[in-house]
């Protein structure tokens, strides 16, 4: 995307509720066509921000500014034609169709009584279709899905022709294909539109697939921000959530239950189908544990360095029997070899050294971990 | 569409049924007269017989006036509902009305103890006053409460603070302010007056005038707060025009006619039930005639069930409004 004018710059802005700021020195900008997301613990100010942003708290310092003009030297309306915002309350309707619940979004372009003209039913048609809420417009909003009606509340968002879209966790309340069914209709959005869209997401697996910028906030200042690659890191997770350093998997984009303290229990030698499933109920179990795997590089490596005490990856030493050494050594300490997988070739020459290792001193050689968690 | 059919024919049922209960109004009493001599009355205007005086002096201005606060009594239940988005406050059970009629009682008895007369305007300003204050009280209640029901039994206990206050000054009150209040005090619609007919047509017109030309806000309002301000809606000046048009709404109904229970409720739920919808610039209309049909009725029956006994309007508005209020509170259990 070519670079252009972006459609909100925040700079230096401090808000908060009472004088006393509770954000400070919040700098940064939404191009069109992109998605920023806000990450942050709960209580960390990504409401109030919005909620400054959308005009309903003004700013104690610094400036908004969309498409260029600073929101204070705008009006009530013409904010409102400019910039649509959706916060995590649903409406408690009455007797409200879903098309009456839409079509209030062309507000600020009604006259004086609000009747809608022939543009405003042109353009609440449109929205609709486009959020795949038409077929359900003479519902009675009260009696519609969560899912149903949020995007209903997205199309009135959009009647209201919004260069800027704010969205407080627009994907609370929703199930998981909703939840996708959301982001992918708010990247539709984007892309087709120019459409820039603001939104703060407490599921960091969803914000890393769907966003271009993460804005990640903390104690009311922001911790960091950037590309999701160069925000959702595990050092930046760690500070960012107050977790272990290792909780956070970049491969993955998600965050483990934090690994069992104390010396390691079990030695797994990985690989296969069915390692993953070894870690967690291990790790499910009280279970601590090391893990000798294949590759680096691995997908079970990746997990293992989440949930393992110690991990030793064969391929990267310079001889496989280095490592071997190495994994013989902490299998002493574990005093129960769990051997999922003999099937690569680094792999079965390992197993073959540890299993003979652990019969000779008698230790017991599982296949699974269920076996020892009996 | 359907639903603008749908709202106009709901609106022809209603203005249908106000006429029919007018005509009635007039005709019936302990002296029944015809439908054609009471039209003829009418056009003849005001004469010296008997029967010109009981439908120019008693019935006309009384069927008027019950028209007239039955329609402030229901868009006041609305705007209060809206305001609190609450289905069932209303200015009775918020305790609105009970403060209205403290502070009225209070300026009659004072007045009266002085041998002077109390004008309209002096009650409309009274009850005004009592209606602002314990609207005050309720809404610093309704900041601290996070439970709407929570409200409606904080409002029902002002209400009853502000009837002991009333009961107290009666007690205190020499025979004659007594006898004047103890109609009011119940509800009702007998003694109505061409000046006070005059003045609560003014008010309740312009009242209604300024809420249907907030039908839009309203609207937006009813989405929620947040929602509205951020469609450009200024939610404090709104705020205050609902609370200052409510309690002037409230203020009047108490003034001319004591506290009369439930309509506030019931017939704006009816109103919405028929138009099929609770957009403010349909629902407007039909709360105002819903409430119309509803207090004639009732004030017909409050006259003529046990004639000459006459019932206090407020018993007959709760036999009927009552039930729909329960209905209403069991729908919100299974809701939430």
């Amino acid at each position: 995307m070519k670079a252009s004018a972006p459609v909100l710059s925040v700079s230096q802005l401090a808000a908060g509720h009472s004088e006393r700021p509770l954000l400070s020195d919040i700098s940064f900008s939404v191009q069109p066509g992109h998605m920023v997301t806000l990450i942050g613990p709960n209580g960390a100010g990504k409401t109030t921000l919005l909620r400054t942003i959308a005009g309903q708290l003004a700013p104690l310092a610094g400036t908004v500014q969309i498409l260029g003009r600073d929101i204070r030297t705008m009006s009530e309306a013409e904010q409102a034609r400019v910039r649509a915002a959706l916060f995590t309350r649903l409406p408690h309707t009455e007797l409200l169709t879903c098309y009456d619940v839409v079509s209030s979004g062309r507000y600020p372009y009604t006259g004086r009584l609000g009747t809608l003209g022939a543009r405003d039913k042109e353009i609440v048609r449109e929205t609709m279709e486009a959020t795949d809420v038409w077929r359900l417009r003479a519902r009675d909003f009260a009696h519609m899905s969560d899912g149903q009606r949020q995007r209903a509340l997205i199309a009135r968002a959009l009647c209201q022709e919004p260069a800027l879209l704010l969205l407080d966790e627009p994907t609370s309340y929703l199930d998981i294909r909703s939840q996708i069914a959301m982001l992918e209709l708010l990247r539709r959005l984007a892309r087709e539109r120019g459409l820039a869209v603001l939104a703060s997401l407490h599921d960091i697996a969803l914000a890393l697939r769907a966003s271009d910028w993460i804005v990640s906030v903390r104690d009311g200042s922001i911790m960091r921000q950037g590309a999701p690659c160069e925000v959702f890191t595990s050092d930046a997770m760690a500070a960012l959530y107050n977790i272990d350093g290792t909780s956070f998997s970049p491969a993955f984009g998600t965050i483990e239950l934090a690994r069992t303290p104390g010396a390691p229990a079990a030695l797994v030698l990985a690989g296969g189908n069915n390692a993953a499933d070894t870690f967690r109920s291990l790790q499910r179990a009280g279970v601590p544990f090391a893990v000798v795997a294949p590759h680096a590089t691995d997908i079970d490596t990746a997990l293992a360095q989440s949930l393992a005490q110690t991990v030793i990856a064969l391929d990267s030493y310079e001889h496989v029997d280095d490592a071997c050494a190495r994994a013989e050594a902490l299998l002493k300490q574990c005093g129960t070899l769990i051997c999922l997988d003999q099937a690569t070739m680094l792999g079965a020459r390992a197993a073959d050294r540890l299993t003979a290792k652990a019969r000779a001193v008698g230790m017991p050689c599982l296949s699974s971990a269920r076996e020892l968690l009996i | 569409m359907g639903r603008f059919t749908r709202a106009a024919g709901c609106y022809l049922v209603l203005l249908t049924a106000l006429a029919a209960l007018f005509a009635a109004s007039l005709a019936v009493g302990s002296t029944s007269i015809g439908i054609a001599d009471v039209a003829s009355l009418l056009v003849a205007g005001p004469s010296e017989s008997t029967a010109s005086q009981i439908i120019w002096q008693i019935r006309l201005p009384r069927a008027l006036l019950a028209t007239i606060l039955g329609g402030a009594l229901s868009l006041s239940g609305f705007l209060l509902q809206t305001f609190f988005a609450n289905p069932i406050a209303d200015p009775f059970v918020l305790g609105i009305s009970s403060g209205a009629r403290c502070t009225v009682a209070l300026v009659m008895i004072v007045l009266l103890g002085a041998n002077q007369i109390m004008t309209p305007w002096m009650s409309v300003g009274a009850a005004m006053a009592g209606s602002l204050a314990t609207m005050a009280l309720v809404l610093m209640i309704a900041r601290r409460v996070k439970h709407q029901s929570t409200l409606i039994i904080a409002g029902v206990m002002v209400g009853y603070i502000c009837s002991a206050i009333t009961n107290f000054l009666i007690a205190f009150a020499d025979d004659q302010s007594i006898a004047n209040l103890q109609s009011w005090t119940q509800g009702s619609f007998s003694g109505s007056a061409w000046p006070d007919v005059a003045l609560s047509a003014t008010l309740v017109a312009m009242v209604s005038v300024l809420v249907f030309a907030l039908s839009k806000p309203l609207g937006a309002y009813q989405l929620g707060e947040g929602y509205a301000s951020s469609v450009g809606v200024d939610v404090r000046r709104l705020r205050l025009a609902i609370v200052a048009a409510s309690s002037l709404l409230a203020a009047c109904v108490t003034a001319f006619a004591g506290p009369v229970s439930f309509v506030g409720i019931a017939a704006p739920h009816l109103a919405k039930r028929g138009v099929g919808s609770s957009r403010p610039l349909v629902v407007t209309p039909a709360c105002l005639l819903t409430g119309a049909v509803f207090c004639c009725g009732c004030d017909l029956i409050a006259r003529t069930l046990f004639s000459p006994v006459e019932l206090s309007v407020s018993a007959v508005t709760a036999v009927f409004g009552a039930p729909i209020v329960i209905m209403l509170l069991l729908k919100r259990r299974v809701r939430s």
